[in-house]
């Protein structure tokens, strides 16, 4: 997915000469081709990433389209204010790349597993949060990012998620995916979790329960249209981000429902991480293991959920 | 040497200040008493700064402040804002009445400038270290567009204690920002008291020289040692850092070089006068 969503970039940079690509300090090569052939507009800044941001901004005033990637927990986190202010307060159309949504970074520890990332992003106004779901999806947005006049966070999954759209698929900035009708139960998911929600569905079908799966991609704004349409015909709601469980998609689910669909409220059951530091290392697997962030966890709690009705 | 006794620092202090100095800073002491607070001390200090900026230096346009063809002025030190309102009153963007309305409800003016509210306000500031970045990422916008347009910075002292206004430092260098001025407004004095005190600066020139820049050093109130140190040409391509000697309250014996009037509230009637009577309004 990373690789998509760079080599996009790219791919825009070269039809468009307003598109420019600002790394903090990358890896080696990445997006060698970029800098090759379109030295100019390729920006690699070192490690500050409080200047970036900014740097980021006075380009964007002039007219420039950037594009920056570097850690999610390092663009979050640590450039808080510059987000807020350089970008945010002057609404500006920067697009931030962050690497390692979630625990990807798994063995990296806490300093690099971006838990709260989109919490962090969301009481932003201003801000754009998108968390696609496959490569197909990244190209799309990266696409449509170009005209999008607000500043926008991309969050970024480990990359070879099983592609779960097609090149067909409606891609709207801020309009939710429905890959999945319900009938009376939903998974509604965010990032590569659409993946879990997916193989839960065909889990819960294989028992003869239905379910569906709402992608909402675009975490802000929040797409209240397709919440309106289908929240209120289902009975069981399960959000699931691979993100700490307040701040995030299924509290903004559990807000739309407070002001929209009072009653259903009680009806929404949201799978993520506590608010904790993340303890262990091992594979990004082993922690969605650790987590729940499995399809089989998955699976279960829809099960419990219709059974405690 | 103490800075404090530094020949400039000196020469800063006993400079006189001519009649439009003394203008420029009535209208400070207008939207002071307007709003009833206010960074005094700080404004006070980057008048001259400001007025050769305006007056002789940067090409703008009070009737149509976006015009790509004016320079950049990016206030970083954001709550010397009084100062900057000063200088775009006088020069028209808009009208002196304004400045009695400073901080209140429906006002444009508040106490950190905003760029979607004031004409000719380049960057929104107030949280310091944000305005080099930006003033970087434009110069560098501008030298891509091959355009010849100017970036002006003003810093507070206090501010560059700041660690993001050297990495914007870095990379003013890295990429060659000869169409980039920094100024430095040292008064010496930030919010707590004084810089030496709270976290040393010096040596400073030769911090921003170590990070790339040519650096001059001038008496911050003197316009003639500013307008000379903007205007000496240089095929250099390294970007510009002005340290600008001066003293936060200029103008203001009781103020001046006292932190009480870094920020300022709950004027006596007193302070009233006084204020009113050193710029005769």
């Amino acid at each position: 997915m990373r690789q998509a969503a760079l080599n996009s970039v790219y791919e825009i940079a070269k039809e468009n000469e307003n598109i420019v690509f600002i790394g903090s300090d990358l890896g080696p090569g990445v997006l060698e081709e970029f800098k090759k052939n379109i030295p100019e507009r390729f920006f690699m800044e070192g490690v500050a990433e409080q200047f970036v941001i900014g740097f980021s901004a006075g380009l964007a005033k002039e007219g420039f389209i950037p594009f920056v990637n570097t850690i999610s927990t390092f663009l979050t986190r640590r450039c808080f204010e510059q987000i807020t202010i350089d970008l945010s307060l002057h609404d500006l159309p920067v697009k931030l790349i962050g690497n390692g949504g979630g625990l990807v970074y798994s063995p990296l520890g806490p300093t690099h597993q971006a838990i709260d990332d989109i919490a962090i992003l969301k009481a932003i106004p201003n801000m754009t949060i998108v968390c696609p779901c496959d490569a197909i999806e990244m190209k799309k947005l990266i696409t449509a990012s170009i005209d999008w006049p607000h500043p926008m966070y991309i969050r970024l999954a480990r990359g070879g998620e099983d592609i779960v759209t097609a090149r067909t698929t409606d891609f709207q900035i801020g309009k939710g995916l429905l890959i999945r009708k319900p009938l009376k139960n939903l998974f509604i998911t965010c990032g590569a979790m659409a993946q879990k929600a997916i193989k839960a569905s065909d889990n819960l079908l294989e028992e003869g329960i239905e379910s569906g799966v709402l992608h909402m991609h675009t975490v802000k704004p929040l797409d209240t249209g397709i919440l309106k349409k289908w929240l209120p015909l289902v009975d069981n709601v399960i959000t699931v981000e691979e993100h700490i469980r307040s701040g995030g998609l299924g509290t903004s689910i559990l807000e739309f429902c407070n002001d929209f669909l009072p009653s259903q409220t009680k009806n929404i059951h949201r799978i993520g991480l506590p608010n904790k530091y993340v303890e262990h290392y091992g594979t990004h697997d082993e922690q969605q293991v650790f987590y729940g962030l499995t399809d089989e966890n998955l699976t279960n709690a829809m099960k419990e959920m219709i059974n405690n009705v | 040497m103490n800075i404090l006794n530094s020949k400039l620092n000196l020469a800063a202090q006993k400079i006189t200040l001519d009649d439009r100095s003394k203008y420029l800073r009535s209208l400070v002491v207008k939207s002071l008493l307007g709003a009833g607070r206010g960074h005094m001390g700080s404004a006070m200090s980057i008048i001259e700064i400001l007025r050769v900026c305006y007056d002789s230096y940067i090409k703008h346009f009070p009737n149509d402040a976006n015009n790509d063809l004016r320079d950049r002025l990016i206030l970083s030190k954001g709550h010397g804002c009084l100062g900057l309102y000063a200088l775009l009153v006088d020069k028209g963007y808009f009208s002196i009445s304004e400045l009695d309305s400073v901080g209140s409800f429906n006002s444009i003016l508040g106490g950190h400038p905003e760029h979607y509210k004031i004409p000719g306000v380049e960057a929104s500031t107030g949280a310091l270290g944000h305005g080099l970045s930006i003033g970087v990422g434009i110069a560098k916008a501008l030298k891509m567009k091959k355009k010849n347009n100017k970036v002006i910075v003003i810093v507070g002292d206090g501010e560059i204690n700041e660690g993001s206004v050297w990495e914007a430092a870095m990379s003013a260098s890295k990429h060659n920002l000869n169409n980039l001025i920094v100024f430095i407004d040292y008064n010496k004095i930030q919010s707590y008291g004084f810089t030496s005190d709270v976290i040393d600066l010096e040596p400073l020139a030769e911090k921003w020289k170590s990070f790339g820049f040519i650096v001059n050093e001038v008496n911050g109130h003197d316009i003639n040692q500013i307008e000379e140190s903007l205007n000496q040409s240089s095929e250099d391509d390294r970007p510009k850092a002005i340290i600008c000697h001066t003293v936060k309250g200029k103008g203001f014996p009781f103020a001046e070089n006292n932190p009480k009037w870094h920020h300022k509230n709950n004027f006596t009637d007193e302070e009233i006068s006084l204020l009113k009577e050193f710029t005769n309004t």
